[in-house]
């Protein structure tokens, strides 16, 4: 997740305060893992210095300053080029598990096993995944099947190894 | 305790000299979504068709409601899986012949409905499954995703106590697939219906409150949700 590209993006929607920024980043995107107001004040201070956003107006409504932030041209060219630009493929999968499936495999245990329990955890998330985008906002159920096709990817390539072991172990018993 | 709905016990089932059932055990509750799980050629296909009655298994024994339905007459169970029984499958479950609204009225009829009442009812279904516009279509006629979801109103029809489903979403794109899950979940639930469902796909078995994996014929392990 590029925590300045998001929000600089959200700016992009339309200008905000800081908190405001943190209320909507963390109703689109940061469900588990809300930002940190430091980490928004902190983010906004480097776009701002880089140019890429600017301040565009003040209110003091009672409380505090509240400082509005809006995005540059320069902000915007930055957004044209990080979604023009593919991300890396990085590997979703957790690295334990690869190492889990690796080692169970070179030290002789039951792969199949490993399997099953991967399977039925990765179930239960899945499951309780799918029972939250019942009756959910659009872009809650968007980014519950982000975490759901993931999910699936990890189960998909244990299978995948599953079914070639079973093969590679019929083929050196014969 | 709740008695279950469907029970195997030890079944035993071979094409020839090849095993595809050796030693399968599993029970089904009511209203429960259950969702089996295994490699290709593991004998998902064959233990559901032992489950409804289609498939007698060489040994063991399967139960519905207490009583045994392996050793039932072809005709008692045929009647059985008429009345409260509903299926879907991959390919197939249609007549090709017939239209969407006549397939989906088709249990009520062979249930002794009465035509109109029949296809009013069908075509609520169809309806409900948003694909009301292809009622009149042969089913021979319908794209793989309208003819799923045919299908799915075909077997929700008749409120059966059991959903016979084999990658009901197996010829479908991921939204459609969701679709179909949703309805078809959405549907049992609301009726009391369980469900088994064979799936390869772990999104489609999220839908389920359990699920048991096949391997070799006989289950290799049993998760409870
Ligand atoms: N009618 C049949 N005649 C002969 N062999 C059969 C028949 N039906 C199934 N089999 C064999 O029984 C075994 C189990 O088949 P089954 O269709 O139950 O597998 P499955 O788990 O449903 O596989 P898939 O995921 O590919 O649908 C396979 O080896 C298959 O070749
Ligand atoms: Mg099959």
């Amino acid at each position: 997740m590029s925590v300045p590209h998001t929000l600089l993006g959200l700016l992009e929607v339309q200008p905000r305060h800081g908190y405001d920024l943190k209320r909507a980043y963390d109703a689109h995107f940061g469900h588990d893992r809300p930002l940190k107001p430091g980490q928004v004040y902190a983010t906004l201070g480097r776009l701002e210095r880089d140019g890429f956003v600017v301040v565009s107006g003040t209110d003091r409504e009672g409380g505090p300053d509240r400082t509005t932030y809006a995005v540059t041209a320069d902000g915007v060219t930055d957004l044209d080029h990080w979604f023009s630009e593919p991300e890396g493929p990085s590997a979703y999968l957790q690295p334990v598990l690869f190492a889990k499936v690796v080692l169970a495999l070179q030290s002789g245990r039951d792969a199949a096993q490993v399997l099953d329990a991967q399977r039925a955890e990765h179930l239960v998330a899945m499951r309780s995944l799918t029972a939250l985008k019942h009756g959910a906002d659009l872009d809650r159920v968007l980014g519950l099947d982000f975490a759901l096709f993931h999910l699936e990817a990890d189960l998909r390539w244990l299978e995948h190894t599953a079914a070639r072991l079973d093969r590679l172990g019929k083929e050196l018993s014969r | 305790m709740t008695e279950p709905m469907l029970t195997a016990r030890d079944l035993h089932l071979s094409f020839g000299a090849s095993p595809a059932l050796a030693g399968a055990s599993v029970d089904v509750l009511p209203g429960e979504v259950l969702a089996l799980l295994g490699p290709s050629g593991s004998g998902k296909s064959t233990l559901l068709h032992c489950l409804a009655g289609i498939l007698v298994p060489d040994r063991g024994e399967v139960r519905y409601r207490g009583s045994r339905l392996d050793s039932l007459s072809d005709e008692l169970r045929s009647g059985l899986r008429r009345t409260d029984f509903g299926f879907v499958f991959q390919f197939g479950s249609l007549v090709p012949e017939l239209s969407a609204v006549d397939n989906v009225a088709l249990p009520l009829r062979l249930g002794g409905h009465r035509r109109r009442e029949s296809e009013a009812r069908a075509l609520e279904w169809l309806e409900r499954l948003e694909v009301a516009d292809v009622a009149h279509k042969r089913a021979g006629e319908m794209s793989g995703g309208q003819g799923q979801r045919v299908a799915v109103a075909r077997a929700l029809v008749s409120g059966p106590r059991v959903i016979f489903a084999d990658e009901p979403t197996g010829a479908l794109d991921s939204l459609n697939g969701e679709l179909v899950m949703d309805l078809l979940v959405g549907a049992a639930r609301e009726q009391g219906s369980s469900i088994v469902l064979v799936t390869h796909e772990p999104r489609i078995a999220a839908y389920a409150d359990r699920e048991v994996v096949i391997r070799d014929g006989a289950l290799a392990a049993a998760v409870v949700a």
